[in-house]
Order: C-alpha cells, then structure tokens, then sequence
C-alpha cells in the first residue's frame, strides 16, 4: 500500500476551492460586474439587480431540473415547447373550460410534469435517446400549443394573478423567492440524497450504476419528469409577469438554460455539475444580456454572444477535462 | 448482420415481400394512398396545380434533408441548418440586388454553407464537442446575425435572372423538383457504391470498428458535414428563388421540418442506417400532409404537432424493430 503514490495535494500553493470552476466563473462574474458596473452608472444599483434576478428566473427554474438531466449524461430540448404549452393550456383552460384561475395554474402544472413523464417514460422504457426523444417533442409540444391556441392570445387575467410575476415580496421581487427556494432544495438533494448521488453515478458510468443496483430507470423518470414540472412553473410565472399567453412563448429557453448549466461547468458529458454552477452561470448569462442591452446591443445581436459562450465555454471545459486526464 | 441477411436472401421469394416492406416502399404507398384518399375527400387536392405546388414549395426541404440523412446516418445532428439556409438566402440575394453577376451569387451561397458547416464539422470531429451543443450555438449565432445585420429588412427588386425555381426543363419539369431528383439519385448512389459514402455507414455504426478498417472518423466527420452545407447551400437558393422577395429572417422551425424528413424517410437516429430515398419521399409526404390538413378543413397550425408524431411513431418503431432483430 504504502508504494502508491499518494495524490499530491499538500504540493499546491493555491487553496483547492480558489480553483474550482464554480470559483473562478464567480471570480469572472465579480469582474464583469465591477466593469460594467463603472461602464454604465444605471447597472450596478440594487433596482436593476433585482429586475435581472426576475427576469432570470423562468429560465432558472429549468436550469436546475437540467442540471440533473445533465449530470446523467441526458438532455432536454423540449423545455421552451412545454413552457409554451403549458403557458396555452393555463390561459385556455382558465377562459374557455372556465376553470378558476388557481385550478388552471395546478392544470397547467400537471401538463407540464405530464410531457416531461412522457419524454421520461419513453427514454428509459424504448430506450430512445433524450436527444432525439426531446427534438421529437419539441416539435409535438410546440405542435399541440399551436394547434390548440390557434394563433389566439389570452389575456386579462385577475389582477391577484399578476403578483407572483410583478410584485415584491420583503421588497425582493415574488417569483426570486421560488427560485431561491427551488435552488436551494436542488443543491441539498443533488449534494447530500442518495437521489442526487445517483445521478453522478449515472452520468460516470450508468452500466456500473445499474449493476450496483440503483434505480437508474426510475430515477431518469423522475428527473424528465421534474423538468417539465419546472418547466410548467416557469410558464406560470412568466404569464403573470407578461400579462399574456402566446403559442411563441418559451422559444429559445433551451440555448439560455443549457449555456447557462454548460457555463456553470456542468460537463456536458455527464457525471461532472453542481447547483452552484449553474447558479452562477445563469448570473452570468443575464448580466451578459442585461450589460450588452445597457451599452446599446439589440436583444437578437445578444443570443449571437450567447450561443458563442456555449460553443466556448464547452471548448475550454472539455480541454481542461483532458487535460486533467491526461488524454 | 443486415450485410448477412441481405446476401442469403438471394433467391428468397420472401425478398419480394421484404423490398415492400422497406421504409422507402412504406412511404411510396403513404405519398400516394394519402393522395387518393384526400382526393375522394376533397377532388381539387389532386389540382395538377395543388399537387406541383407541393412538390414545387417543398423541393429544397428535400434537398437539405439529404445532406441532413448523411449527418445523422454518420452518428450526428444538426439543429442549425435552418438557420443557416435563412442566412445563405438573405447572402445571396444581397449580393444579387447589388450586381453582382448571377452565378457568383449562386456560387457565394454554396460555398458558405460548406465554409459554416465544415467549420462545425471540424469543432465536432476534431476538437469533440457534441454536435448538439455547437449545433446549437451556431443556430442562435446564425438566427441573431441575422436579424440585427439586416433589421429583418425584405430583399426584393431581385433580378429576374436570379430566379433559379423558374428554370424549366422540356417545358415541364420544374428546376427545383429536377434537382430534389437528381441531388437524391446521386446522393444514394454515391452513399451505396463509393468507398467514402459507405465510410459515412461505417462511422455512424461502429466508430471504432471503422477505424480498425483505417477510416478516418474524423475526416468523414468534416466530410459529412461540408457536403450538408453544400446540400444546405443548394436549398437555400430554391428557397431564395422560388418567391419574389427573401425575408432576410429565419424561416422558423425549418431544421424541424427537415430532421422529420431524415427521420420519417428511415435514417436510424442511432446512426449507420438509412437512405436519402427514403428521406426525398418522406420530405414528400410531410408537404403532402402540410397541404391536405387544408383541403379536409383541419387547421394548418396543427402541422408542426403531426410532425412531432410523425417522428415520435418512427423513431421508437426504429428501436423496437432493431430489439426485435437483435432478440431474434
């Protein structure tokens, strides 16, 4: 025993948690902050902190079930389709089966968990690939809005149905105290369940992870599942902010939540990721949107530097990966 | 194993059976029973008008969808490609409207398409990214361009020249239905019989195996990938020149409405399978079905949701079918 070498941690001058992705990503994100900060006096003040934290939050309640999903080593594409199908169901329901309003947002809920069981249920049980099982949704949950819908819009909902997007709560925008809660519990159950070691396990080798007999089936459920859920939510508080429900609501929401969990240093081979990344990632993404808006960058010039961070910071990630590996 | 099957069932009578029952005959019968059934529902769906209309509005998903087979039949996807023929569009219109002789803007549409994708290409085979995530990146690079580069402006006073789609053949035969023809009969000779096209089948089934067989998997990759953009190039100018004016927007959910097309016409998502026959014909029906939502009253927004289906009901009759095949 003792001829193996140990790990040569003692060796490193830097302290281990100052190397950490989620650290220099916060480091980066510090520094962006301070720049834009000096750039623009209207950025750094507490207002418009809190404004982004609202506008961030119905991509941050599907970045956190993706996190999971992402750990695994899977992917769902089909999150904006069932924010926009769920966003339709919750306003059809409440105006034309005359559902109240509470009931409507349980149903839009439902519908939501419901097309996420769906892509879970067919993933684990056909085996078909969550890339494709969630292109081949994206395509039917988009589908289905546009056909129920019809290219109608609902509005003029009661006005208590605004609060949850609108309001503040302890003078803290409503919706950011479901993320913070929804953040919280994802980074205890992802950090200190079983559930949530699992995924890892999942993600490294799910052929060791189901000889050591953990419910991978089962738990891949749930988490496609949860994504839809979340995805519902997410629809629920963005028709209270926006005051309306479109067919087109929620198209593009996968490119922001998956930079935002790529940019948080989840792998995007699985087995790697924590909440906290992706906390920061998505910090990170909406300070991008909200500083280009501020120096004068339109919003469509704003997802070209989106989608350029999700190719690069996906290149840096894998290269130092392997260069950890020695590959 | 299909190599296995397919040399003993020489004098088979039950091969006849089998050559009915391959996808690309499937379809055949769906493209022309669907045809005769919308028809005896509704007789002015079968309008020699309506029908080279379909045929004529829908030939470049046709023709992307080919380069879109290769891609996936190599292991891959492609989410850009809309994007990307959205933007070769709106370049070479540009260039048209401003002078510049015919054939170069033809030409600039092409070779930016190979140049995009085979620098995607390049990103998923050398430096190994996952397609989806460059892919993906690049479609909201391609879609954001766009838009803040031309403010969404229409192209029109295009010279009349420029019209690739209006080029007939004999009288009769619509330029962009003779290349939908001619792009998949070569794409499926050159993919069965040449050694790179069954390159692309070795890759998309055995990476590893293949490269004991010293091919190159990345060079197939990029291969690949530049031929999609050519493919992507060539659908694009149908797309440009078949309306009098270029939107200089991304036409949505077009990458959709091709990989329905791959997909549907056969192209296992699990890659190493499939024929670009099989996705021209299915790129048929989807425009087909498009068109006869409208003759038998049902609203045309329900189109995208019967794609979905439509790639739902393939793709797991796909994997049960290969289970079956491996069980047995």
């Amino acid at each position: 025993m003792s001829e193996i070498p140990l790990p040569q941690v003692a060796k490193r001058v830097v302290p281990w948690w100052l190397i950490r992705h989620e650290t220099m990503l916060a480091l980066i994100l510090l520094i962006a902050l301070i720049g834009l900060g000096s750039l623009n006096n209207r950025f750094l003040t507490l207002d418009n902190l809190l404004n982004q934290g609202r506008l961030t939050t119905e991509v941050g309640l599907i970045a956190l079930p993706m996190t999971f999903i992402i750990i695994t080593g899977g992917i769902d594409l089909s999150v904006g389709s069932i924010v926009g199908l769920c966003a339709i169901l919750l306003g059809y329901s409440w105006k034309v089966f005359g559902f109240p309003l509470p009931l409507a947002m349980c149903f839009s809920l439902l519908v939501g968990a419901a097309a996420g069981f769906l892509n879970g249920i067919v993933i684990t049980r056909v085996k078909v690939p969550p890339l494709i099982m969630t292109i081949a949704t994206l395509a039917l949950y988009r589908g289905l809005a546009e056909g129920i819908s019809q290219a109608r819009s609902v509005r003029g909902y009661p006005e208590w149905f605004y609060f949850i997007g609108q309001e503040n709560l302890f003078g803290v925008p409503a919706q950011l105290w479901l993320l913070l809660i929804a953040i919280v519990v994802s980074a205890i159950v992802l950090d200190r369940t079983t559930f949530g070691r699992t995924l890892y396990a999942i993600g490294n080798n799910e052929t060791a992870a189901r000889f050591s007999g953990l419910a991978v089936d089962r738990v891949k459920l749930i988490i496609y599942t949860l994504s839809g859920l979340m995805a519902g939510l997410s629809a629920c508080v963005l028709v209270s902010r926006v005051t309306t429900t479109r067919s087109d609501m929620g198209i593009g929401y996968e490119l922001d939540v998956i930079a935002a969990v790529v940019l948080g240093g989840t792998s995007i081979f699985g087995g790697v990721g924590t909440i906290w990344g992706t906390v920061v990632g998505l910090a990170m993404i909406q300070l991008l949107k909200n500083g280009l808006a501020l120096t004068g960058v339109k919003g469509d010039a704003t997802i070209v530097v989106i989608g350029a961070v999700l190719i690069l910071s996906t290149l840096v990630a894998s290269s130092l990966q392997r260069k950890r590996e020695g590959v | 194993m299909t190599a296995l099957t397919l040399a003993g069932a020489g004098a088979d009578p039950r091969r006849r059976l089998k050559v009915l029952a391959s996808q690309e005959a499937l379809l055949a019968i769906a493209v022309i029973g669907l045809a005769i059934a919308v028809g005896l529902y509704n007789p002015r769906f079968l309008a020699v008008r309506n029908l080279s209309d379909v045929l004529l509005g829908n030939a470049y998903i046709a023709v992307a969808a080919v380069g879109m087979s290769m891609v996936i039949v190599s292991g891959n996807i492609d989410i850009s490609v809309g994007a990307l023929i959205g933007v070769l569009a709106t370049i070479s219109g540009t260039l048209a409207v401003n002078g510049a002789p015919i054939v170069v803007a033809w030409l600039a549409a092409l070779v930016a398409g190979v140049a995009v994708m085979a620098l995607q290409g390049v990103i998923i085979a050398y430096l190994r990214i996952p397609a989806i995530v460059v892919t993906l990146g690049m479609l909201s690079i391609l879609k954001g361009g766009l838009i803040s580069v031309t403010g969404g402006k229409w192209i029109t006073d295009l010279p009349d020249s420029f019209h690739l789609a209006d080029i007939e053949f004999f009288g009769m035969l619509p330029f962009p239905v003779f290349l939908m023809i001619l792009v998949t009969i070569l794409a499926a000779l050159w993919m069965r019989y040449s050694a790179s096209g069954r390159a692309i089948y070795a890759v998309g089934g055995n990476a590893e195996a293949a490269r004991l067989c010293g091919i190159s998997q990345p060079r197939t990759v990029v291969m690949v990938f530049a031929l999609h953009g050519l493919f992507a190039g060539a659908a694009a100018l149908l797309y440009a020149t078949q309306l009098r004016v270029i939107q200089s927007t991304v036409p949505p959910n077009l990458e959709l409405t091709i990989i329905t097309a791959s997909v549907v016409g056969g192209v296992s998502i699990l890659g190493g399978v499939g024929t670009v026959v099989g996705s021209t014909l299915a790129a048929v029906l989807i425009a087909e079905i498009a068109s006869a939502l409208v003759f038998i009253d049902v609203s045309p927004y329900w189109i995208r949701a019967v794609q979905g289906v439509l790639i739902l009901v393939t793709v797991i009759a796909d994997i049960l079918r290969r289970r079956r095949m491996a069980g047995a």
